[in-house]
């Protein structure tokens, strides 16, 4: 178990968020790097999405006579939010400190605050497309969760605790057994995953097309260092969902001891996961067009019953095995 | 079928109708015929006409002396026939043709705006083309109307009435013109419950520009190139059309090499827009690789065209007379391994388009057009062949060198986003066919024939099959050799109302690639 008042596991807990915060925009640049690739053309350094980072921070942000406080608040909060989620996270090392809150259902809270200041912030400025937005984020979201919190659930009553923590521990304990319980759930878990972070085929992160943004509608107004730190925010909630999925499903790898060979052996192993995921995703979405929107509820919806039977299964097969 | 066996059809039932007519004239806009027919009669000719199913395919006018000449388009079986009127200039009044063919709402208020034409029973008072801040007195296209008058300083338009929103859970959707891509200034007013469409109108005119002004008193060449112009994705058919209304009206035949030539352009111009649309339409339903290996297919093409035109888009090709470029036998080979390459490559991308159960569930069923709705509005071009609707200028009504070549058109009645890509990938191969046969059977001889002015008053018609559909060009010179009257009327006029009519019941974010598959002009239209 984790020792709470060894100073250097808050160090690493410090560092590691440091880490995950600054790998953000890394992994969204090696997605764009895949993507390019498979589409044939020429792909930009996957450095890019800090070169744009810069840029927007040191550009002056443009703000509507019509924005109240919660307009500029809201990059700061969605933010902040997003990185405690992120600090949370067993990254590279699972039994730090901050393991102590690293509740799942918390972490779907924190998820859900960033969610409706971005909404709220969608709304505030008062153009259509802002409200169009948010409109549609709340519906996704509103799927979505659910079917998040069965997938975990159905984690949880395996490892007997709503803690991430523990999850792996138990993971990592009861050595490589395939259930059928996490299968399902890991595929509910992908099917959330996607949809959470706008990619396609719910959300296409880089159209243009006003009429048919559900992330992008919610900060065309923003620009600036706002702008940045909503991009900032959304890079961090991909890589929060990729880090959920290899490091709770597939946790292999991840220091359980504070030695730095185990420390570097975590962080080699969830980039190498990392790295993969993205292989994924990238086919994935090169393969695939963009859903209407109103099949977006069915694809939620068959997260749902995946994350659903996932508990069946457990309840049936594994239950007293 | 014989050309115009109908037409007497036509002319008893205007007799039935005490429609008195006048003057007719096969030569004078051969080869469409010319009928005059009173003021008084207009509308009553117009609703005798849509009875007998004829299109109508626009209105233009022009201000001669103390009278305003009037003249509508009315199409069967590939024909073209223009009723010719003239009305008092001072009082100008006129029966309105939108009650009997919806598809000339728009242009009669171009007409009305421009030169103060009171169309009686139009259902439509708001203004098109001159936006509501323009003096109510000022009608840009009357002689007195000044063309180098310092323009009015740039200010949005504020009061146009749209159809206001009606009834709990509706609301409006603004779009434009200022747009989130770099696209063509328009605005969409949407009127949506949820996410559904009740109601889209359009706003067009941001990109007027006095094209039927600034185009009185330049010669012929000055006028091809402002033609070539109107439409930057239609420079060489635009161009084309308004050549070829000049040289009928100089009694003038360009080389057979020249036409030839000419043909190529505009089938290489139809190939690249339609490449660049079909990776546009599934770029708009986020499936990015089609979207990055049909543009560099069509950059490709274009650089072969910039390297036998000297431009990308081929302007300034066609000219009065014949062509400005004639390829050499390296330049020629060029343009052939180009066609061997689009032959290469496009057997191993459609599959992909056809059988992608992703893409056929955005496209199919999206934006239906019915085949009663497009004969209604007179759509043109792939819209019309997407729906059912059979025309093609280059086989209905055969021009040089189309008249000896064998022009297939693919044809689909199902009217929806995949109907009208699925066109466009066909034409792509007509058109590939079409350019092997041009290239191998080129005549030899001289591009160009040595321009002379036509006589005072002589006036012609061009009509060529634009990659969008048919393209009306009336051009009269005046009496020193200089252009008097010049219209161009493109294929948009036409379909970017059928975008207001397919869009009903579709889902908003289903917009941007319905507009796609539509792909109208804005510049081609606000002239």
């Amino acid at each position: 178990m984790a020792d709470y008042l060894n100073p250097q596991g808050w160090l690493l807990a410090l560092l590691q968020t440091l880490l995950f915060v600054a790998a953000a925009p890394l992994l969204v640049g090696w997605i764009r790097l895949l993507k390019a690739t498979l589409q044939n053309r020429r792909a930009a350094s996957p450095l890019q999405p800090y070169r744009d980072l810069i840029k927007l921070f040191g550009k002056e942000p443009v703000v509507a006579d019509t924005a109240s406080v919660i307009f500029r608040a809201a990059p700061y909060v969605v933010f902040s939010t997003t990185v405690v989620t992120a600090a949370v996270i067993p990254l590279i090392a699972v039994n730090l400190p901050t393991a102590a809150i690293a509740d799942v259902i918390v972490l779907v809270g924190f998820l859900a605050l960033a969610r409706f200041f971005l909404a709220l912030a969608g709304m505030d400025v008062g153009t259509a497309f802002g409200g169009m937005g948010a409109s549609r984020e709340m519906t996704i979201s509103s799927l979505g969760e659910p079917a998040m919190l069965m997938a975990i659930f159905t984690l949880t009553m395996t490892a007997q605790s709503t803690n991430i923590a523990h999850a792996i521990d138990f993971m990592l304990s009861s050595g490589f057994v395939l259930r059928p319980s996490f299968m399902f759930a890991l595929f509910g878990m992908l099917l959330v995953a996607v949809a959470e972070t706008g990619r396609i085929p719910v959300d296409n992160p880089t159209t243009h097309l006003e009429l048919t943004m559900l992330h992008e509608a919610m900060i065309l107004e923003y620009s600036g260092r706002h702008l940045a730190l909503m991009e900032w925010a959304a890079q961090l909630k991909l890589m929060i969902y990729g880090v959920l999925i290899v490091n709770v499903f597939l946790p292999w790898g991840i220091a359980t001891r504070l030695t730095p060979q185990a420390l570097l052996l975590g962080l080699v192993t969830v980039l190498v996961k990392l790295m993969a995921l993205a292989v994924v995703l990238a086919v994935a979405e090169t393969g695939l067009a963009k859903m209407r929107l109103f099949r977006a509820p069915e694809f939620l919806n068959l997260a749902f019953l995946l994350a659903l039977l996932g508990m069946l299964s457990h309840v049936i097969l594994e239950v007293g095995a | 079928m014989n050309p115009f066996d109908w037409l007497s059809e036509l002319l008893a039932r205007f007799q039935d109708e005490h429609i008195l007519v006048q003057r007719g004239s096969a030569i004078a806009l051969a080869p469409a015929h010319l009928l005059g027919i009173d003021p008084e009669d207009w509308g009553r000719a117009a609703q005798t006409a849509a009875a007998y199913d004829c299109r109508w395919a626009g209105i233009w006018a022009e201000e001669r002396g103390e009278t305003l000449q009037v003249n509508a388009v009315l199409v069967r079986n590939g024909d073209h026939l223009v009723l010719r009127t003239a009305i008092p200039a001072g009082a100008p009044r006129l029966d309105s043709h939108t009650p009997y063919f919806p598809g000339a709402d728009r242009m009669e208020r171009h007409l009305r705006d421009l030169f103060g034409v009171d169309f009686s029973d139009h259902p439509d008072p708001r203004r098109w083309s001159r936006h509501n801040r323009w003096p109510e007195e000022a009608h840009p296209l009357r002689k007195s109307f000044a063309a180098d008058q310092a323009p009015l300083p740039p200010q949005p338009e504020e009061d146009y009435a749209f159809i206001p929103v009606q009834g709990a859970g509706a609301y409006e959707i603004p779009v434009g013109p200022v747009h989130a891509g770099i696209i063509e200034p328009g605005h969409f007013r949407f009127l949506a419950v949820g996410e559904t469409v009740l109601n889209l109108e359009e706003r067009f005119g941001y990109t007027h520009k006095g094209i039927e002004k600034i185009a009185e008193g330049r010669d012929a060449f000055g006028l091809a190139r402002l033609a070539g112009r109107v439409c930057g994705d239609t420079t060489v058919h635009h161009a084309w059309a308004a050549c070829m209304a000049m040289e009928r009206a100089a009694r003038l035949a360009p080389p057979p090499r020249a036409v030839a030539l000419r043909a190529l352009l505009a089938e290489r111009e139809r190939i690249a827009n339609h490449l660049g649309d079909i990776g546009a339409i599934c770029n708009d339903v986020g499936f990015a690789f089609a979207q990055y290996q049909f543009s560099r297919l069509r950059e490709l093409w274009q650089r072969d065209s910039a390297a036998c035109f000297g431009h990308r888009l081929m302007m300034d090709a066609v000219i009065p007379g014949g062509v400005a470029a004639d390829p050499d036998t390296p330049q020629l080979q060029r343009l052939r391994d180009g066609n061997a390459r689009l032959r290469q490559e496009l057997p191993g991308l459609y599959p992909i388009l056809d059988d992608h159960p992703s893409l056929e569930d955005r496209l199919v069923t999206t934006g239906v057009l019915a085949p009663e709705t497009a004969r209604r509005l007179g759509v043109l071009g792939y819209m019309a062949k997407a729906s059912g609707i059979d025309i093609d200028l280059r086989r209905d009504h055969p021009y040089a060198p189309y008249d000896h070549l064998p022009v297939a058109t693919p044809l689909f009645s199902a009217g929806d986003v995949a109907a009208r890509m699925k066109v466009r990938m066909e034409e792509i191969l007509h058109s590939l066919e079409l350019l092997d046969k041009l290239l191998d059977e080129l005549p030899p001889g001289e591009v160009q024939r040595d321009w002379r002015a036509p006589a005072a008053d002589s006036e012609g018609l061009g009509l060529v099959e634009g990659w969008r559909g048919e393209i009306l060009t009336y051009v009269r010179f005046g009496s020193d050799g200089r252009v008097a009257r010049f219209f161009p009327r493109d294929p948009s006029w036409f379909n970017w109302p059928a975008l207001e009519q397919l869009i009903h019941g579709n889902i908003v974010p289903d917009f941007p690639v319905c507009n796609k598959s539509v792909n109208g002009s804005y510049s081609g239209q606000d002239l």
